[in-house]
């Protein structure tokens, strides 16, 4: 079967990102920028899926502007078949995303498409669920363990509490949770070879999608900040401090 | 303005979550309804009802909605949602599954995990793991928001004396279906509802040594909790996770043991009352946010803690 997998270009999760000192965005100006994490677990499961013998094909689609292209190499690099970018300009809310997703899928006709669960820029966690909702698929949101069983799909997922497991038809979208897989280094000559490898460019009028847009950024600014407080001398003094100064215990 | 606030439950008992998404309901003005979709449920309606403010609780009991599958629930929102302005949920896992679809149905975006209403169409929430504040206007009429619970405190949850209203539009998509769950038994309070958190981190060691965090649990009533590090690391269930894309939580008391402080954790606990970390790494991120850090070795130190409450 064929697997579409979601890649989004994010700034790293290392970086420590801030607001502009005017509020009008944050500053990404020279910051390293990386694939989604929530995403390279989706290239990985896709791509363990293909190694099992499962998948026959995975495809890897990025929404954004040109240089995201540079993530689709890295999902090629970490085994992906093919790229397939839709060149979008400034941001794209995950609504749009789902629209141009759902072209793509159109196109493509995958049995199973797989997304991060969220971004680490935008925080939304939306896009997988709202492709679903377009595509009338069903979803395997936070999957920790996914498994295709005849036309179905079973997922565990990460719920408040614990676990709950679901069976879903096929085809089907599963977002993915940090404990689905640990992901691979791309090898050097699977980089080399990735650059060889196929990646075509829509424009969202190719899918059909108008790009609209519902949400304007009014101002950012930093959270407010949390002082350090003080350091004790032993656990005695702790107990003190929390019993008597900040009375949060009894 | 009338807002649908969609009720977090298991079919029993009506979870604290909803009394917060009801206060952020409330911030955008008066008109507030609930929906209650699940399957044997009506006990949880009548819970919903004793909320003060509430003008009608809807009640949706069909066995296509016990499980919350939010491909059934999602047509069912939708449909529902006809009446209102707004529709909200918590940012729990069902809310954060369930209501994207009911955005994408309406054709309208989402507005996920606001900590405060500015105005009827402005709203606040944070983004890059909190390290930023965005504030954001939305331009659809049908607003769909789902709310950082920690961020609104609570409604009472008696008082009130809404109608309950039976819904009987049945929408099951025939795409997915419950197969089983394992949810953690445990005497402690939830997570992000307690009013103290003991959370460990690499620093544990292994998962053994969560145990000693139990006694010190045990007399502060306080839940536990797990940075990133520990739950990668094999040490515990992902569920216990506190951080940017584990459970957000902000107790009056939060003891982070063994956490070095990564702005992914910081990003889940850092609305806490009052910090406490102690750590042996005296340069630790978490000490920079602490109201009382003590730099020592956890595994002395959590015992005379212990002996010491």
């Amino acid at each position: 079967m064929k697997v579409l997998v979601a890649v989004k270009r994010v700034v790293d999760y290392n970086v420590k990102v801030r607001a502009k000192g005017d509020g009008s965005d944050v500053d990404l100006n020279n910051v390293k920028m990386a694939i989604n994490p929530f995403c390279e677990i989706a290239v990985e499961e896709a791509v363990r899926l293909k190694e099992a013998g499962v998948a026959t094909e995975v495809i890897a689609v990025s929404v954004g502007e040109k240089p995201c292209q540079e993530q689709i190499r890295t999902a090629l690099a970490l085994g992906a078949d093919r790229g397939i970018h839709v060149e979008t300009e400034g941001r794209v809310e995950p609504l749009v995303v789902a629209k141009l997703l759902k072209g793509v899928v159109e196109k493509e006709q995958p049995q199973l498409v797989i997304l991060g669960k969220q971004s680490i820029d935008g925080d939304n966690n939306q896009t997988g669920q709202m492709l679903g909702a377009l595509t009338n698929m069903p979803q395997g949101t936070f999957a920790s363990e996914i498994k295709v069983e005849g036309d179905k799909l079973n997922v565990i997922r990460e719920v408040d509490g614990g676990l709950q497991t679901i069976s879903l038809s096929l085809p089907a979208i599963v977002t993915t949770d940090l404990r689905l897989n640990e992901p691979r280094y791309a090898s050097l000559p699977n980089i080399m070879k990735a650059k060889k490898k196929q990646l075509d460019v829509f424009t969202p009028a190719d899918l059909g999608v108008e790009v609209t847009r519902h949400i304007t950024q009014v101002k950012v600014e930093p959270p407010p900040e949390r002082k350090a407080g003080i350091k004790v001398e032993d656990v005695a003094q702790l107990v003190d401090k929390l019993r008597n100064e900040a009375k949060v215990i009894s | 303005m009338s807002t649908l606030v969609i009720a977090e439950h298991d079919n029993s008992s009506l979870k604290p979550a909803t009394l917060n998404a009801v206060a952020a309901a409330q911030a955008m003005g008066a008109g507030i309804d609930i929906l209650v979709a699940g399957a044997g449920c009506s006990a949880v309606a009548d819970q919903a009802a004793a909320i003060p403010g509430v003008g009608k609780v809807l009640l949706a009991d069909n066995a296509a909605y016990e499980h919350q599958l939010a491909e059934n629930v999602s047509l069912l929102i939708a449909e529902v949602a006809a009446s209102y302005d707004n529709i909200v949920a918590p940012s729990t896992s069902n809310g954060k599954n369930t209501l994207p679809r009911v955005a994408a149905l309406l054709d309208v975006a989402q507005i996920s995990d606001i900590i405060s209403v500015e105005s009827a169409d402005t709203f606040k929430r944070p983004i890059y793991a909190g390290n930023v504040i965005a504030t954001v206007q939305t331009s659809d009429a049908k607003k769909v928001i789902t709310v950082r619970t920690t961020a609104f405190d609570a409604v009472a949850a008696e008082g009130g004396s809404a109608t309950v209203e039976a819904v009987s539009a049945v929408h099951d998509a025939g795409i997915s279906s419950f197969v089983g769950q394992e949810v953690a038994v445990s005497d402690r309070p939830e997570l992000t509802a307690a009013p103290v958190v003991v959370s460990g981190g690499r620093g544990m060691q292994n998962g053994d040594n969560f145990k000693l965090l139990d006694g010190i649990a045990d007399k502060l009533g306080a839940a536990i909790g797990a940075s990133r590090a520990a739950v990668d690391a094999g040490f515990v269930p992902n569920d216990m996770q506190v951080g940017q894309t584990g459970k957000i939580v902000a107790p009056d008391l939060y003891i982070a043991v063994g956490i070095s402080g990564a702005i992914q954790h910081l990003a889940g606990m850092k609305d806490s009352k009052v910090i406490v970390a102690i750590n042996k790494d005296e340069d630790a991120p978490i000490f920079q946010v602490a109201d009382y850090g003590l730099v020592a070795d956890l595994f002395n130190a959590l015992p005379e803690l212990e002996a010491a409450l």
